[in-house]
């Protein structure tokens, strides 16, 4: 077995090409700007990463199981005024540590339900997730707007702050929790009988129901747990942003469909691994990154996202193609 | 009647709710069931249909575009900057460069769809952020005001004056909104192109094998729907009197949320123009009712998201019971689906 053999065995087909990329886009900054190569811009990048990085992971379970999952951002944002209310009830900026619990509890809750109403409508009555996401979604909207008369909650006490901007050793305390996270996801997929399911619905539902898989128990399970990363996400982004307001990360939804795709998630479902979606949100990261210090804006970045999506599935045809090639020719 | 219901359940079950609400609202307001009203909510929802049948045609097909809203958007810019390089222009230029530029931005989609081999989903969602992006970009979110005056006026189809003064009126959206759905209609009930189109929306493969043009397929239905995307986003300038780079970002799982409850099926091979009408019609007249009986405007979203998941869970739900012993076959297979 060759060196690439067994690294994609271990890591999937997918890291090898994904890290090679990564290579390629943090030499080529590091030659356009040496801003770039800085503890500064890491940590930074560090910084930004988790929320995009908690919502990708959200989306990856859904995508997995071949659906989707377009309510992420407000199930975060609800989950986020969750929290803030508890943090209100009790004082505000004054609110006790019991408090903070007992809001991220809730805030899970939140999360936790409102995915398993949808995952039960997807079980149960066999609509399309895109379908019932988004209603979800346009529902989760509207009950926020309606709770904040569209306004933004702010006012929370000093320790949530370490959530957003503390470090840990020199590590950002949100990369901590999105590590945490990363390698909770790969853990429940590669090694539980839930994960096991996950990939079997996502292949072939109807032969899982048949193999005596329950189906229906694992859809409703696959997006309540994807409820409860969405409240680990929105967590993190009151943290961040100091505030809860309905329509916070609103732009990421798309792009954390992008980064699963980027990262080798089949469309279809059943297929695709953790570790080179991390790799991707990586990519994509500096990419905003490395644009933004070479004095380009935000906006600019949405468009390379697009674009290298692109690039990216033209590559894997041109692979595709040239691999048959060649074991046509041997 | 019967037949009617088995034939095409979602779109009989919606017309059936429609009407009950509309009862219902003529009943409770005697604002709801008047000239007025039905015109604004015709003026209102124009756009929204045109962008709707577009999106069915892709649906038909088994596809799904995320980027029209956004390529509306797009051709509105650029053809605004046209108009001004030309020196004014008129309606006929104005449909004409809109359709063109809308068609030109579905082929895009269509080009890299079929090139790559890759599903819809996923080069729409590319196509979203990269039309979205370089537009933000290069317009630097700057609005347009100085626009060709024929592009602003208003023109209306139909005014009358009712006899306590106030107006109500249609506008061109409404005519032009017309023309589309009729055009759609013919499209894809009309001609083969259409009925290859549902063939090779059920099932590409066998579509492909009884000799069905995949490519043909692609450039119709994304071609179609860009199409429509740009005449929507000519007349959304008309409405709006301005050109607002992200004013319809967000707008295109509105409508497509619509468009499915309509009875268009992710998936392919399923849909109707008639359905696409009723599902626009559900969203406005749910917010139009919630409106004039004074619910507050911030509770409206939440309430439409709400009926639409009803509207979903009951419409696989209960007819599944009804025609349980008879069609146990075919519920099943819709159900594989």
């Amino acid at each position: 077995m060759s060196l690439r053999e067994r690294i994609h065995a271990v890591a999937g087909t997918e890291t090898l090409p994904l890290l090679i990329f990564l290579g390629l886009v943090f030499l080529a900054f590091s030659l356009a700007t040496p801003l770039f190569l800085t503890g500064a811009n890491l940590r930074s990048m560090a910084f930004q990463m988790p929320v995009l990085g908690l919502l990708t992971l959200a989306m990856l379970v859904p995508i997995l199981s071949g659906g989707l999952n377009l309510a992420i951002i407000y199930q975060a944002n609800i989950s986020g005024l969750a929290l803030a209310w508890t943090l209100i009830q009790f004082g505000g900026p004054d609110a006790g540590i019991g408090a903070f619990i007992l809001g991220v509890t809730l805030a899970v809750l939140v999360g936790a339900l409102s995915g398993a109403v949808m995952g039960a409508v997807v079980a149960y009555v066999g609509a399309h997730p895109i379908l019932v996401s988004l209603a979800m979604m346009i529902f989760l909207r509207g009950l926020g707007e309606f709770l904040t008369r569209g306004g933004d909650i702010s006012g929370f006490p000093e320790f949530v702050n370490i959530l957003g901007h503390g470090s840990l050793a020199g590590i950002p305390v949100p990369m901590i929790i999105f590590i945490l996270a990363a390698i909770v996801w790969h853990i429940m997929l590669k090694r539980t009988r839930h994960g096991f399911s996950v990939y079997m619905v996502g292949s072939n539902i109807k032969a899982s129901e048949y193999s005596g898989i329950h189906t229906r128990k694992t859809l409703v399970t696959i997006y309540a747990i994807s409820g409860v990363i969405c409240a680990i996400a929105g967590i993190v982004m009151a943290a961040r942003f100091n505030s809860v307001r309905v329509g916070h990360g609103e732009a990421l939804l798309l792009v954390t469909v992008l980064a699963c795709f980027l990262g080798g998630i089949d469309p279809f479902g059943g297929f695709g691994r953790v570790l080179p979606v991390a790799i991707a949100l990586i990519i994509l990261q500096a990419l905003s990154s490395g644009l933004n210090l070479i004095g380009a804006n935000q906006h600019l970045s949405t468009a390379v996202w697009g674009l290298f999506l692109i690039a990216v599935m033209a590559l894997r045809w041109v692979g595709l193609r040239w691999r048959s090639r060649q074991r046509k020719g041997t | 009647m019967r037949d009617l219901f088995r034939t095409y359940p979602v779109e009989a079950r919606l017309s059936v709710v429609l009407f009950l609400m509309i009862l219902g609202l003529s009943l409770a307001t005697d604002t709801f069931l008047t000239l007025g009203n039905i015109t604004s909510l015709l003026n209102n929802n124009a756009v929204n249909l045109i962008w709707a049948v577009g999106l069915l045609v892709v649906l038909i097909a088994g596809g799904i575009d995320i980027s029209f809203a956004v390529a509306a958007s797009v051709v509105q810019y650029v053809a605004a900057q046209i108009f001004m390089g030309i020196g004014g222009g008129s309606w006929a230029i104005g449909f004409l460069v809109a359709a063109a530029l809308g068609i030109g931005l579905g082929l895009v989609n269509a080009l890299l769809i079929h090139g790559f081999r890759v599903i819809s989903i996923v080069i729409t969602i590319a196509t979203f952020n990269a039309f979205f992006g370089l537009l933000m970009f290069f317009t630097k979110g700057r609005n347009i005001y100085n626009l060709p005056d024929w592009w602003t006026d208003r023109i209306f189809i139909f005014e009358r004056q009712a006899p306590d003064g106030s107006w109500s009126e249609l506008n061109l959206s409404v005519a032009v909104m017309l023309a589309c759905v009729l055009a759609t209609w013919a499209l894809i009930r009309l001609t083969t192109l259409g009925r290859q189109l549902y063939a090779f929306g059920d099932n590409p493969e066998g579509a492909r094998r009884s000799g069905v043009n995949i490519w043909q397929m692609q450039i119709v239905a994304f071609g179609w729907c860009g199409m429509m995307a740009g005449i929507g986003g000519l007349m959304q300038v008309n409405i709006a009197q301005e050109v607002v780079p992200n004013a319809l970002y967000g707008r295109e799982l509105d409508v497509l949320a619509a468009v499915v409850l309509g009875g268009a099926r992710l998936g392919g091979g399923r849909g109707t123009v008639v359905g696409c009408i009723l599902g626009v019609m559900f969203v406005a007249i749910t917010q139009n009712g919630l409106n004039l009986l004074g619910i507050s405007p911030f509770a409206f979203q939440m309430i439409i998201g709400a009926a639409i998941l009803v509207a979903i869970s009951s419409s696989n739900l209960s007819f599944q019971l009804w025609n349980r012993s008879r069609d146990t076959e075919a519920r099943l297979k819709e159900n594989a689906t």
